[in-house]
């Protein structure tokens, strides 16, 4: 597949749709950063539909802040390197409609 | 003392809604742990609710019930770059009551849903998140939460946790699921006025239309894209096999917006105003990923049981009806007094004697065959289309001419032995 055609998109625009109720304690957290580092493919900076993960100095930066608790990144990480846990009750992202 | 309930119900979608609703109103004891702020808020669906299996649990609900439109028409494209072949059922007769599906917005529907629950007896604890199930001589006794003195203890606990259910991972009902047996689905909701919609989907008032989109939708890639209409908003979105996805390096929402971009669908949206995004995965292993159903004190209903039909785009029924099923055995444990895993299997024989379990068996492998064999939606799609095309576009070609260009389409760089063979297994794994 070549990413011809494929449009940009700015997903922040699209995150600030959505209210968060955001908890300070992180609910994903990178068990491993060697392996990050070591992993090739870095699936997660493509599924993650809230571009949760970010690859920057040399290691994966988590903006849990937007995560949208679909629970890909726990199921897609080729190296099982995400400790993925629900955000506490109450917390997290809060849908208003669909 | 410990109070101890009669059912603990973990989860507040429309699985878990349906268990408690059933249970309650037989005058069982129930109390719903819920994590979002109130049922709904945490809960995804394209918006498709099937009327029978809801009727089932509360009689005409759509009397009282906050449904979006009633879907009369549902329609599928095989959608090329700018291309669509079109194929559509309209009826009438679904715009009366008992009707056959409708859309809602899962947000409005599960707190009314969870209303009525209440009003039943329920109790619904909302912000609360189950973090394990607590065991007792390999039997199930209650639940932790994260709330300070968070156990909570009961004859059987209902897992109605969804997708990802961490839940009956933990008790080793089921391995992790793997990349190919969940789908990732992003979505929009487009606002837009009432009388637009009716306009550009040809419907009356409260009416509405599904469109099913493949092919270019998903790039070709293993999914569906969608267009359903609600009242004043228009749900859109894509899903693809996560594994699928992982290996395209396209993003979920670069997806969605080349579906949206695209000049077929661009008219059907446009002025309107994209209202909120939502992602959520959908668990496509079929019947081989069905976890273990029912242990001592405990039973899995709902996502958590894997319970989609993808071919069909069915879900909220299986949930509710597995639901409802669950509850059903509960009762009968009840009267003997015994929770037990031989007790509560009745659950599974209610769900094997079900459309729910046959249908699963029906399509066990049709997901497996597609997966296996990318042509199906990178290659065969793409040539019916090209088909149609040759056969309707005049040309000076003789229709002799243009039988041989699609056959010669259909068998372009593979034998013809394979092609015959991809379809029989297809074939097989549909029928």
């Amino acid at each position: 597949m070549t990413s011809e055609q494929i449009p940009t998109v700015i997903i922040e625009d699209k995150l600030f749709l959505n209210r968060f109720l955001v908890d300070e304690i992180p609910h994903l957290v990178i068990k491993d950063q060697k392996i990050c580092a070591n992993c090739q493919e870095k699936p997660c900076l493509t599924f993650c539909p809230a571009r949760v993960y970010e690859w920057k100095d040399e290691k994966i930066i988590v903006g849990y802040e937007g995560c949208l608790e679909c629970g890909a990144c726990r199921i897609g990480c080729c190296f099982d390197n995400i400790e993925w846990e629900y955000p506490r009750g109450g917390f997290g992202v809060q849908y208003r409609l669909a | 003392m410990v109070e101890k309930q009669e059912v603990i119900i973990v989860g507040g979608g429309v699985a878990g809604l349906s268990a408690a609703y059933t249970l309650a109103k037989a005058g069982v004891q129930v109390m719903l742990l819920e994590r979002g702020l109130n049922s709904g808020t945490k809960n995804v669906m394209g918006g498709v609710l099937y009327s029978h299996m809801m009727n089932e649990i509360i009689p005409e609900f759509w009397k009282e019930a906050p449904v979006e439109r009633r879907i009369v028409e549902q329609r599928m494209w095989l959608m090329g770059k700018e291309s669509a072949t079109q194929a559509g059922y309209k009826d009438l007769s679904w715009n009366k009551p008992p009707y056959n599906n409708f859309t809602v917005l899962r947000s409005k529907f599960d707190q009314w849903f969870a209303k009525k629950c209440t009003d039943a007896g329920v109790l619904i604890v909302n912000e609360t998140l189950v973090t394990d199930c607590i065991i007792k001589e390999n039997k199930v006794v209650g639940v932790r939460t994260n709330r300070p003195d968070g156990d909570l203890y009961a004859d059987v606990v209902v897992l109605a946790d969804g997708v990802n259910s961490l839940l009956s991972k933990k008790l080793g009902f089921h391995k992790e699921l793997k990349a190919n047996q969940v789908a990732i689905a992003v979505m929009e909701l487009i606002k837009l006025p009432a009388e637009k919609i009716e306009d550009r989907f040809n419907l009356d008032k409260e009416t509405g239309a599904t469109i099913e989109v493949y092919g270019e939708a998903t790039k070709n890639m293993m999914g569906t894209s969608f267009i359903y209409t609600n009242k004043e908003h228009i749900s859109i979105g894509c899903g693809t096999l996560l594994s699928a996805l992982s290996k395209s390096k396209i993003k979920p929402y670069e997806l969605l917006e080349s579906f949206k971009q695209n000049p077929l669908v661009r008219p059907l949206i446009s002025g309107g105003e994209s209202s909120e995004y939502y992602a959520h995965l959908i668990p496509e292993g079929g019947y081989n990923s069905i976890p273990r159903l029912a242990g001592d004190g405990v039973l899995v209903i709902g996502d958590a049981a894997q319970l989609v039909n993808g071919i069909h785009r069915e879900g909220s029924n299986m949930a509710m009806t597995s639901g409802r099923l669950a509850a059903e055995t509960i009762l009968q444990a009840r009267r003997l007094g015994e929770y037990d895993e031989r007790a509560l299997s009745v659950y599974k024989s209610m769900l094997n004697g079900s459309y729910v379990l046959n249908d699963m068996r029906k399509y066990k492998n049709t997901v497996h065959v597609m997966e296996n064999n990318p042509a199906y939606f990178n290659f065969y799609l793409p040539a019916v289309s090209q088909a149609i095309k040759e056969l309707l576009n005049v040309d000076g070609k003789t229709k002799r001419e243009k039988q041989w260009i699609i056959l010669k389409q259909f068998f372009k760089g593979r034998s013809k032995l394979k092609a015959i063979w991809e379809f029989i297994k297809l074939g097989k794994a549909m029928l």
